[in-house]
């Protein structure tokens, strides 16, 4: 059980290094917000092309949001070197992995669930009937691209031209995110709600699959 | 250096012999005409890119696993090739669209997942000119091919939610699917023609590759002294 108290101590880390700027989190939410205003501007939508369109370009947001907020995930442990020790103090560096990404989710989630209100309002869109399954969406996205966008940010962290790197890497691997959770996202935000539950389980599949294949390959991407 | 040559010269007489074969041989089809014959070229080149993309895979899983210069070799070899050949499927695929479909492009499963694997081996190949140091370039470059070969299933499913248009499998389809003899023939033909020129090309690009590494060391050499 060592895997999951490693866990626990270095989520435990992580949150304690956010929370004590919060400066991933405050930049996230106002990128969130811009972006959804900026398309709002772009496209002007009435309310029923809001409904159309509007989970889509969520996404999109939440999408872009992500590939700015993963970037620091692995870079923050290389101004002190502190990714070596860390690696000297688990038994299995999938634990590192597993915090990292457990935090981002974390972090996704709670951007998302501040931005749904203004979203709703700005999009005229009523969120409240399934809210539930909205979450659970929310839940499996920000899942899936925080287990491979954790996974990438270990990889560009070492490259050059990272900033820019990490979203190139990471945003077509995200394809099935994006349309999946879009997709279910307008069904379950038209009027009559349908939830599609063919598209939550396959979201879970996608978190499953780059989960193992994170479990299998992980301890590759932090060799020196 | 001879057996270079005679398979350079067995691959392009074959090309050229594939174009004759689906230009003069292979009769015209009854519906879309003279278009059709793009066809050959279209999923001989999409099928011999696939299979580039796959042969990158597992080189990718050969390096981490092994970690031979060789592999990581062949992964940069057969990721390039597998790209010309999935650049030539996305241009002559809208070249026959327009006239069959009436439009060049269409979001559907199949186009759309030929672009995104397009898109991350584009991706695969920028990391690779990113990263410095040799082996440190094979591992992580190794390691996002793996995930980005995971991943094309997945995008091909999941964009199965919309609507699709590509036209239903012809070649292994189901009953009712299939070809004329002839057209059956050139197009096998024409299928093998393009794996055989993509493994020269492959071959070609490996061998180069394996140089260039080879001067890569040499002048490490030099300088250290």
């Amino acid at each position: 059980m060592s895997l999951l108290s490693n866990t626990a101590t270095l989520l435990g880390k992580e949150l304690r290094t956010e929370f004590r700027s919060r400066e991933l989190l405050t930049t996230t939410v106002v990128f969130i917000l811009v972006v959804l205003i900026l398309f709002s501007f772009a496209i002007s939508p009435t309310t029923e092309e809001s409904r159309e369109f509007g989970p889509g370009l969520l996404w999109l947001a939440i999408l872009f949001a992500a590939s700015l907020m993963l970037q620091p995930c692995f870079l923050r442990e290389q101004s002190n070197d502190t990714l070596s020790s860390l690696r000297l103090a688990v038994d299995d560096p999938f634990a590192i992995f597993l915090a990292k990404l457990i935090a981002n989710t974390l972090f996704l989630l709670l951007t998302e669930v501040l931005m749904l209100p203004l979203f709703a309002v700005f999009y005229n869109i009523a969120i409240l009937p399934k809210l539930h399954y909205l979450l659970l969406v929310l839940f499996l996205g920000s899942f899936g691209i925080s287990v491979a966008g954790t996974a990438l940010s270990a990889i560009s962290a070492q490259a050059r031209m990272r900033e820019l790197l990490l979203p190139l890497l990471l945003l077509p691997l995200l394809t099935p995110i994006l349309v999946v959770s879009a997709t279910v996202s307008v069904s379950l935000l038209d009027r009559e709600p349908i939830v599609q539950w063919q598209g939550i389980a396959f979201l879970a599949i996608f978190d499953l699959v780059f989960l193992t294949a994170l479990w299998l390959f992980g301890e590759y991407l932090l060799e020196e | 250096m001879t057996k270079r040559i005679i398979f350079a010269a067995v691959s392009i007489l074959l090309v050229i012999a594939g174009a004759y074969a689906a230009f003069f041989i292979a009769p015209n089809e009854r519906s879309m005409g003279v278009v059709q014959r793009i066809f050959y070229f279209h999923v001989g080149s999409a099928w011999a890119g696939m299979d580039a993309f796959l042969l990158c895979f597992i080189a990718n899983l050969l390096y981490v696993w092994k970690r031979q210069q060789k592999y990581d070799s062949i992964g940069v070899a057969s990721a390039e090739v597998g790209l010309v050949l999935t650049t030539v499927v996305l241009i002559t695929g809208p070249i026959w669209a327009k006239p069959a479909w009436g439009i060049y492009w269409t979001w559907d499963a199949r186009l759309t997942s030929t672009f995104v694997l397009w898109l991350l081996y584009i991706s695969y190949l920028l990391l690779r000119s990113l990263i410095e140091e040799p082996e440190r370039r094979a591992l992580l470059s190794s390691l996002f091919g793996i995930f980005a070969f995971i991943d094309v299933p997945l995008v091909f499913f999941s964009i199965r939610w919309w609507r699709t248009q590509h036209p239903s499998p012809v070649i292994m389809g189901g009953p009712g699917s299939g070809l004329d003899p002839t057209m059956n023939k050139v197009f096998f033909f024409n299928v093998l023609v393009m794996h055989v020129f993509a493994l020269f090309l492959i071959v070609e690009r490996y061998i180069l590759e394996k140089t260039k590494n080879e001067v890569d060391i040499l002048q490490r050499e030099a300088e250290a002294q």
